[in-house]
């Protein structure tokens, strides 16, 4: 492929991804309203459009009138830069994440990831890193304590839970002997999920996954009682539907993750499509029906997890991110570690 | 001297968490499908028991007449002095009706004072209750918006007649 193919190639896939993306955003938020509403015996927004599918618009739409308000204490170009910050985050990392195996189409192969980086998972790791920047600058620059505290607990929190995160992902990759995503869900074939294999690395990934989201019961950045509204109090306007959209995007890359890290990604479940013989672009397509499919059901644990537990008090967040999480994802590593001893994987 | 053990010492098993969570998620899920409160209103509508005070009414009887004498007992009760009252009289002997008689439904509180205090069971608190104006002068409520016929009224007249 010329150079210039593969520029071209690229961006066809950053639009198509963008697009998704922001769809997905706005039906999760959508969703997001509706099962809370389910739960709690209600019926949720079902007016705008059959059954409120529309709403998600009239939001964005309604944000997009309001009166953009930055506070006189503030300061206005880093209150400007932390929403901008966490959107490219949220919507960067996904540049990473393989939704299918390569499709040949036009004597072309396309891998179906925008960036088929070897270092894929460090990628991902970094910048969610750098995420914790977006929040912790907008709590600092709003001038207000509410926002200030909302944005040190968030680094406090992020800062801890990366560290389980990361020794959990030691151990997928330690059975994958790569850091490249593709390469992950290969070692994962269809049924030797890394979820079976190593189960308390998945629940500490998945815990872990909730905190750096900021996802109840783990919301404590925005814990709405104590803080008024969090890092985004004085968020008014887009910048606050930055912050929001950066939320639920944050937690489809969370799902996408442990799909491809944990789940075998665009694999089916038990069944290897390959096998089959199918022509190129049918695989693709039921690939890419398994992978959304996969994250779907995750994300829908995400909204049903927020809506059945109680937040957590920050000494506990604490206490379970370092006295927990960290000791039960090394004990996963070294698990890991004397699997692949044992059998000689 | 034991130690006197707390209520909120979790067992093992709940210190696990897990199954914890997982009993707190099938209890969600369970409640997702059972039947929901709210009601779509506009298309389905709350139908009120007898008990109910809605915007009040004049009674119409069968013959189109109101059953208002137009004594203005009602008038001098409403705190909110909602209702004005203009009497006339009537061919038949000694008997008045309300010539004029507008309730301003902007001041009403329906406290129902006035179907308590009215000695013909004229007027009533009916079931009324989406009361929408776009303007003042809509919500000052003149006769031919007060007057429901009888039929429609029994309901609550019955409940009047055994708590009142």
């Amino acid at each position: 492929m010329s150079v210039l193919e593969i520029i071209v190639f690229t961006v066809v896939k950053i639009v198509l991804i963008l697009t998704v993306m922001l769809l997905m955003v706005s039906y999760l938020v959508y969703f997001e309203r509706r099962v809370s509403a389910w739960v709690q015996n209600r019926l949720g927004p079902n007016r705008v459009g059959w059954e409120g599918v529309l709403q998600p618009f009239a939001d964005v739409f309604k944000l997009l009138l309001k009166e953009d308000i930055v506070p006189v204490k503030a300061n206005q170009f880093i209150h400007t830069l932390a929403p901008v910050i966490a959107l490219f985050v949220a919507f960067a990392t996904y540049a990473v994440i393989p939704i299918a195996s390569p499709l040949k189409i036009f004597g072309y192969e396309i891998p179906l990831v925008v960036a088929d980086v070897n270092i894929g998972v460090l990628y991902v790791l970094a910048l969610t890193s750098v995420g914790v920047y977006a929040i912790t600058l907008a709590g600092w620059s709003s001038g207000s304590k509410y926002s200030l505290f909302g944005g040190i607990r968030s680094s406090a929190q992020m800062i801890s839970y990366e560290i389980s995160m990361g020794f959990s992902v030691a151990g997928v990759l330690l059975f994958a002997e790569s850091l490249r995503p593709i390469a992950i869900v290969q070692s994962q074939g269809s049924w030797m999920w890394n979820a079976w294999i190593q189960p308390i690395g998945f629940i500490t990934f998945v815990v872990s996954a909730f905190a750096e989201t900021n996802r109840l019961p783990f919301d404590l950045p925005e814990a709405e009682p104590e803080l008024v509204g969090g890092y985004h109090t004085e968020y008014s306007s887009m910048k606050f539907a930055a912050f929001f959209l950066a939320e639920y995007a944050n937690m489809i890359i969370a799902a996408g993750m442990i799909v491809t890290l944990y789940l075998g990604g665009y694999n089916l479940p038990f069944f290897n499509i390959e096998s089959l013989g199918l022509a190129n672009w049918l695989t693709v397509i039921i690939q890419i029906g398994s992978f959304f499919i996969k994250m779907g059901v995750l994300l829908f644990f995400f909204l049903w997890i927020r809506w059945s537990l109680p937040r957590f008090r920050y000494d506990q967040l604490m206490s379970i991110g370092w006295k927990v999480m960290f000791p039960l994802s090394l004990i996963n590593l070294i698990w890991v570690a004397v699997l692949i001893m044992v059998f000689n994987l | 001297m034991g130690v006197k053990k707390r209520e909120k010492d979790f067992t093992v098993w709940e210190r696990i968490y897990i199954p914890e969570i997982v009993k707190g998620l099938s209890l969600t899920l369970k409640s997702m499908f059972k039947p929901k409160f709210t009601m779509k209103y506009p298309e389905e509508k709350f139908i009120p028991s007898a008990s109910y005070r809605g915007r009040p009414v004049l009674v119409m009887e069968n013959n189109g007449e109101e059953r208002c004498v137009a004594c203005g007992l009602c008038s001098r009760v409403c705190p909110p002095l909602a209702i004005e009252v203009q009497a006339s009289e009537t061919e038949r002997e000694k008997e008045r009706y309300p010539e004029k008689f507008e309730i301003n439904m902007l001041r009403c509180i329906f406290c129902g004072f006035c179907e308590e205090v009215c000695p013909e069971e004229a007027i009533v608190m009916s079931k009324d209750y989406d009361l929408a104006f776009t303007n003042r002068a809509d919500a000052i409520y003149g006769k031919d918006k007060l007057l429901v016929p009888v039929n429609q009224l029994y309901d609550r007249i019955e409940f009047l007649r055994q708590y009142k």
